[in-house]
């Protein structure tokens, strides 16, 4: 590939009081990508993500940012004290750039603007903070679990204006999620990670891979779209010892 | 009568400074770790009698040490935060009753520290207030807007390159120096009722964290004339007849409120 990563991690590991967290990443993430990063709990996605946003220096290995490198970031937790007397529109004020005016319709935000932060829905809280990394004008967006606490119709709602907005601005994208929908739709690149990247490619690749499947297989087993495509897989007897990083 | 007027102006100097700083504890959920810098303010004042060092000062210095030490304790995640607080409040606070009981200094009254002894302020302290209180307010004003992202996120705030460690420093310096000064006004035991009670009082009243800063000033100032005509119409105690003239004025803007 001839264009520069935006980011790119060379054999990166994470050890927190003596377990490792992370081990032997590679990684790189290019401009315009929908990169979303899926595993068990525990597998250390939120450990990855911090990594990449320079929350977290890694224990060991390297990560490499193209200069000038902006980030925007949607928390997976951002709690708002109730004794905050803080709006909307004084919370996004904060940032250089309002976004343009079609964009803010989208995101519902303008019925928003003269509520107090700390009154806000989840779904409300989320497009808020979608709203206030999109003025960063990233390069890369990343997003934690952005449709915790926000329910179905909210979640629905939440991944296709993600989808819209982003290819909009044009900025690339690191997803965690749990949503094996989104992750088959939207996604161009998975990244499924438990300590170690176990496969990575383009979702059709990554859904035939066998530890995808061990891994997802109980839990994809309630979206529809699995059982209808994947039954036809028997069997895992795959082993950790044995990675296979299929091709992207 | 000069005396009554020294204390007046050192107290509402203060009460000015602390009300805004309270309000960021109050946001920040950090009313223990203001009392944790409090009690650590004991040590200090032992420590000061035992070297000779001013009180203020060695109260700067040691509850500053302790709250520096809390976050390094805290990154360690060894125990729970509270718990961190609570081995480090009282721990600090029983060090320095001891140290104060072993002064060589007779005639030492522990009831001054613990409560406070605002009436014996003198042209210095206020002038001490002074200054403490227009620093302290610029440092605040100047890093409100880091310090309230901190407060909401310190993860984003970090990605928006926000030096999000130092300005938590500062904070923990901030507190240490208020904590410090507002001693001599209620004492070690109530110095966080005039850190909180203010700024929780204000809230329903208030739209956007500037006004709440400054409704709690001015709450503030209030109880301390309040308290301070208690002490000397009815001879309370000063320190906590401000405290509880706080106290009132919660109340009030709880209720007043809710009547309209």
């Amino acid at each position: 590939m001839t264009t520069v990563p935006l980011i790119r991690l060379e054999d990166v590991g994470v050890t927190f009081a003596g377990r490792a967290v992370l081990e032997g990443i590679h990684l790189e993430l290019f401009p315009g990508q929908i990169t979303t990063v899926v595993g068990p709990n525990g597998a250390g996605k939120s450990t990855l993500a911090r990594v990449i946003l320079g929350l977290l220096t890694p224990t060991r290995g390297q990560v490499i940012r193209k200069p000038g490198l902006r980030m925007g970031y949607v928390p997976q937790r951002f709690h708002v004290d109730p004794t905050l007397p803080l709006t909307v529109q004084r919370f996004l004020a904060d940032t250089r750039e309002p976004l343009p005016e079609a964009m803010a319709n989208a995101l519902h935000l303008p019925p928003l603007l003269n509520k107090d932060l700390s009154t806000l829905s989840g779904g409300q809280l989320q497009r808020v903070l979608l709203a206030r990394a999109l003025q960063r004008r990233p390069d890369m967006l990343v997003l934690d679990e952005p449709a915790q606490g926000v329910d179905m119709h909210g979640q629905t709602e939440l991944y296709s204006l993600i989808e819209q907005v982003v290819s909009e601005l044009g900025c690339s994208v690191l997803m965690i999620s749990h949503d094996l929908h989104w992750v088959m739709s939207s996604t161009s690149e998975v990244i499924c990670l438990n300590g170690h990247i176990c496969c990575s490619g383009p979702p059709q690749t990554v859904a035939g891979d066998a530890e995808f499947r061990q891994l997802f297989g109980p839990d994809a087993a309630h979206y529809g779209w699995f059982r209808h495509d994947m039954h036809h897989h028997t069997e895992c007897d795959h082993s950790h010892d044995s990675d296979e990083v299929s091709a992207p | 009568m000069s005396f009554i007027f020294h204390a007046l102006l050192t107290g509402v100097l203060l009460a000015a400074l602390t009300g805004p700083l309270g309000c960021f504890v109050v946001w920040r959920r950090m009313a223990y770790f203001g009392d944790t810098l409090a009690h650590a303010g004991l040590l200090g004042i032992a420590l000061g009698l035992m070297f000779e060092i001013a009180p203020f000062a060695a109260i700067i210095v040691v509850s500053t040490a302790v709250g520096l030490l809390l976050s390094a304790l805290e990154r360690q995640r060894m125990l729970a935060t509270d718990t961190l607080l609570g081995l480090l409040a009282h721990g600090t606070l029983a060090a320095g009753l001891v140290a104060i009981s072993l002064s060589p200094q007779p005639g030492v009254s522990l009831e001054a520290f613990l409560l406070g002894d605002i009436l014996a302020s003198g042209q210095r302290d206020a002038a001490l207030a002074a200054l403490i209180a227009f620093t302290a307010l610029s440092i605040l004003a100047r890093y409100r807007r880091e310090l309230i992202l901190v407060t909401l996120s310190p993860d984003l705030a970090q990605v928006e390159g926000v030096p999000v460690r130092r300005v938590q420093q500062i904070f923990t310096v901030l507190l240490a120096t208020v904590i410090a000064s507002a001693v001599k006004v209620v004492g070690v035991l109530l110095v966080t009722a005039l850190l909180i009670i203010p700024a929780a009082a204000v809230r329903p009243i208030s739209r956007t964290p500037e006004k709440m800063a400054l409704n709690a000033s001015l709450l503030g100032m209030l109880s301390v004339c309040g308290g301070l005509a208690c002490a000397w119409y009815l001879d309370w105690p000063a320190g906590p007849a401000i405290v509880l003239s706080a106290v009132a004025g919660f109340g009030l803007l709880r209720i007043l409120p809710a009547q309209q």
